[in-house]
């Protein structure tokens, strides 16, 4: 095979044992790779039911097609695929770095991590020589510490890494798995996956060549994204980055302030991505492969927190500042190497800061309750401290690492109200209550609240559609966007390049053909993208999820927006969304109750699964 | 023997290197036609977050891993400064790897043999990849001349800039 390494290992972390078995060409087509192959190998893996943190919940690290080769962004990308101890429905989470490659050239397409190990370990996958190590002095150590440990243990210094930190190891379901010091796989808590399995870390050396299946032309469309990419459809992650989106939010009434109490914040210029770059951005490097380089590595240039180094991206930026009412970029920088040292996934930390801040804002937790610390939403020193207790699972913050949902069942007293997930995952910087096609997007979204899944909001913001309101056809708009970033996550080419593929499926499918030979025509790969995204579904579907959890944040259904601003009285209602999923399960191919039907899943060549929404349509009770 | 002065090597300005890895692909792939960066003639160090920097050999006078080699397979082109290797007499013990100052030999993951940068006949292909124009095929004396230039450039830019009228 091209493109792929045509081979996906498991190990079974209670015996050591391997095995590696032949992906092959049928599979490779179906799924393409990323989440998509992810998500068929736990459908194959897992029992219906299965406890995220049991050992019968396999973990499954996937590459792309495009893994290991030159392809800029494609060629160093990695997704964790498991059941979500955040969601109890599909987890997921992708990142980028210099992993992902050396993975590929290790010869896999995918690795699953089956039950669990007696004693801490490491899996040291060198080539072919897979075996796991006495993870014990790495134990409590950070991800980056792991990282440098690892390396002099094996002694190579070019060995990739991906780790877990504390929060991983005690079991927070906001734990992620951190690469290459900086870069997160991040969202519905895959690093926690990784600690019930005992698994500190993963240790990759690939030497073997990556080939593709049309040499001269791939390099050729690789220089052709290298030119777009230093074009438009970039700038703005080589300027200012995502960043920017500070300004632009607040102009438009969408950045959600003080846990969703208000969609505009006083204090947005200095946290700007302006104020960033002037001030902070010491320098903006790229991962393996890329040629856009968009990580901006922050250094605090003065004060208590004086040489905090981290990368700084919009949303953890947003979550630990505007919606924690921080304006002081000093401690916000501070916060996100905090949740990198601890290994936690820094939207939904900054998330649970603030929704912590609001109970205490509003009589529900006191002062002893937060051990002493004034939660008051705007205070930097509290917020810093507060994510280190979650990070040790200290006092309060061991009922915060649970995130907010959880977290407000066990604080009771009516915490639920300021408790802004879906489906068990913590919000994201973009102020639903006046975007509300993105909201549609938030809401069916197969890992929670999430803005990565649809990318709704460009059309909101862009003024394509009026945000708001909802109307017939807009659901059809979404599910375009879906089905193409299912893709995106699959051949795990990075969101922000997104810009560059100027014919959108028609480039991919190119792309996709040029390295692994298979043909594959736009059509195709657009059917691919909405199989992977009714894949997902599925596994809600069969983990008990209806359409009850379709909701939204209880601020974006009960506080219309305070502020005098252009989005000011807008918020959603239930007959609102109601309106918006009929449209949009219709438009899906499914029935009233989310689920899809026998005829669609004919259609996408998931005749396989048809067990999965039969008993739902038969019996739609049963859970 | 051309002068250490006329010969252009390929130099990374770590000011401007995001250590992306786009110039080992690239070599690899024009020299091996795979992408693989163990087979790269340039390798990428990135110590931190910040600090990165990719290296290739430097066309030494007097070259030491020339010296170094109880084969005499490698060999130094008088005209540009290249070092050659003999793949039938180097049988990859590798002093000359110990003798390299800068990492820039390394040895071939397949065939026991080592290999350095060849400079793409006067075209290098990194230099031609490289996104941020971080890669420069340059003399020392063109290198020394840049330096001096941006000091002087930072030392003044408060009168360098545009004037407004």
């Amino acid at each position: 095979m091209f493109g792929y390494a045509g081979r996906i290992l498991r190990i079974d972390l209670s015996t050591g044992k391997k095995r590696v078995n032949t992906l092959t060409e049928e599979v490779a087509k179906k799924y393409i790779g990323g989440i998509g192959l992810g998500m068929h190998l736990l459908l194959e893996n897992s029992k219906p039911g299965t406890d995220p943190f049991g050992p019968d919940n396999p973990l499954v690290l996937a590459t792309g097609p495009l893994s290991g080769t030159m392809a800029p962004t494609a060629g160093n990308g990695h997704a964790f695929v498991s059941k979500s101890p955040a969601t109890n429905g599909l987890g997921e989470a992708k990142a980028h770095g210099f992993f992902g490659a050396d993975l590929k050239r290790a010869g896999y397409d995918a690795v699953i991590f089956e039950q669990r190990a007696e004693k801490p370990v490491y899996a040291w996958i060198d080539d072919d020589n897979v075996q796991l190590l006495d993870a014990k002095h790495l134990w409590g150590k950070s991800p980056q510490e792991t990282e440098d440990l690892v390396r002099e243990d094996l002694g190579d210094y070019y060995i990739r890494v991906a780790s877990i930190g504390m929060g991983g190891e005690k079991l927070s379901r906001v734990a992620c798995v951190i690469n290459d010091k900086t870069r997160a796989a991040g969202r519905t808590g895959m690093g926690a996956v990784m600690g019930s399995k005992n698994l500190k870390a993963i240790a990759v050396r690939g030497t073997y060549d990556v080939g593709v299946a049309k040499p001269e032309e791939f390099i050729e469309f690789v220089k052709m994204l290298h030119e777009r990419m230093k074009g438009p459809a970039a700038a703005k992650y080589r300027t200012l980055g995502t960043a920017l989106n500070v300004l632009v939010h607040n102009s438009l009434g969408a950045l959600p302030t003080r846990n969703f109490t208000n969609a505009t914040f006083e204090g947005a210029e200095s946290v700007s991505g302006e104020y960033l770059n002037e001030r902070f951005v010491a320098k903006i490097v790229g991962c393996s492969s890329c040629a856009m380089r968009c990580e901006h590595i922050a250094v605090v240039p003065e004060g208590p927190y004086k040489g905090t180094t981290t990368r700084v991206e919009y949303e953890p930026l947003w979550a630990f500042g505007p919606h924690c009412g921080v304006d002081r970029l000093d401690a916000i920088v501070k916060a996100m190497d905090l949740c990198n040292y601890y290994g936690l996934d820094s939207l939904s930390a900054g998330n649970i800061v603030g929704f912590a801040m609001d109970c205490y804002e509003n009589g529900i937790l006191t002062k002893e309750d937060a051990d002493g610390i004034d939660l008051e939403f705007g205070n930097a020193e509290a917020m810093v401290e507060a994510v280190h207790r979650i990070g040790k699972r200290e006092g309060l913050g061991d009922i915060l690492a649970e995130g907010v949902k959880r977290a407000a069942e066990k604080i009771g007293k009516g915490a639920e109200k300021y408790a802004n997930h879906i489906k068990g995952l913590e919000m994201t910087g973009y102020d639903i209550r006046g975007l509300k096609t993105a909201a549609l997007g938030y809401a069916v979204s197969f890992r929670g609240a999430d803005h990565n899944r649809h990318g709704a909001y460009g059309l909101d913001l862009k003024g394509t559609v009026d945000r708001f309101k909802f109307e017939k056809g807009r659901s059809k708009l979404v599910i375009e966007i879906e089905d193409l970033y299912t893709i995106i996550d699959s051949l795990i080419v990075c969101k922000f390049s997104r810009g560059t593929y100027y014919k959108g499926f028609e480039d991919l499918a190119n792309y996709y053909t040029l390295a692994t030979g298979i043909e594959m025509s736009a059509e195709e790969l657009r059917l691919a993208g909405e199989r992977i995204s009714n894949l997902g579904r599925l596994f809600n579907v069969r983990e008990g999820l209806t359409r009850k959890d379709d909701h939204l944040p209880p601020k974006v259904m009960s506080t219309p927006i305070p502020d005098d601003t252009v989005s000011k009285g807008s918020y959603i209602t239930q007959k609102e969304l109601d309106f918006m999923l009929d449209d949009y399960y219709a438009s899906r191919g499914w029935t009233r109750e989310g689920v899809p039907t026998l005829e669609k899943l004919k259609d996408l060549g998931l005749e396989n699964l048809s067990y999965i929404a039969k008993e739902k349509i038969e019996k739609p009770g049963k859970k | 023997m051309s002068s250490i002065h006329a010969r252009k090597f390929v130099s990374a300005d770590p000011d401007k290197c995001v250590g992306c890895c786009v110039c080992e692909y690239a070599c690899s792939f024009e020299k091996e036609k795979a992408f693989n960066p163990l087979k790269s003639r340039i390798r990428v160090v990135r110590l931190d977050t910040v600090i990165n920097m990719s290296l290739a050999c430097r066309l030494c006078e007097d070259a030491p891993c020339v010296t170094a080699c109880p084969r005499d397979a490698l060999t130094q082109s008088e005209e540009t400064g290249v070092i050659m290797v003999d793949d039938d007499k180097c049988n990859g013990c590798g002093w000359c790897i110990e003798a390299c100052d800068y990492g820039a030999i390394m040895l071939h993951p397949e065939r026991k043999v080592v290999f350095m940068c060849d400079l793409c006949d006067g075209d290098p292909k990194c230099v031609e990849w490289c996104p941020e124009e971080a890669l420069d095929y340059v003399t020392v004396d063109v290198l020394a001349q840049k330096a001096r230039i941006a000091a002087v450039k930072k030392l003044f830019q408060e009168a360098l800039k545009p004037k407004t009228t």
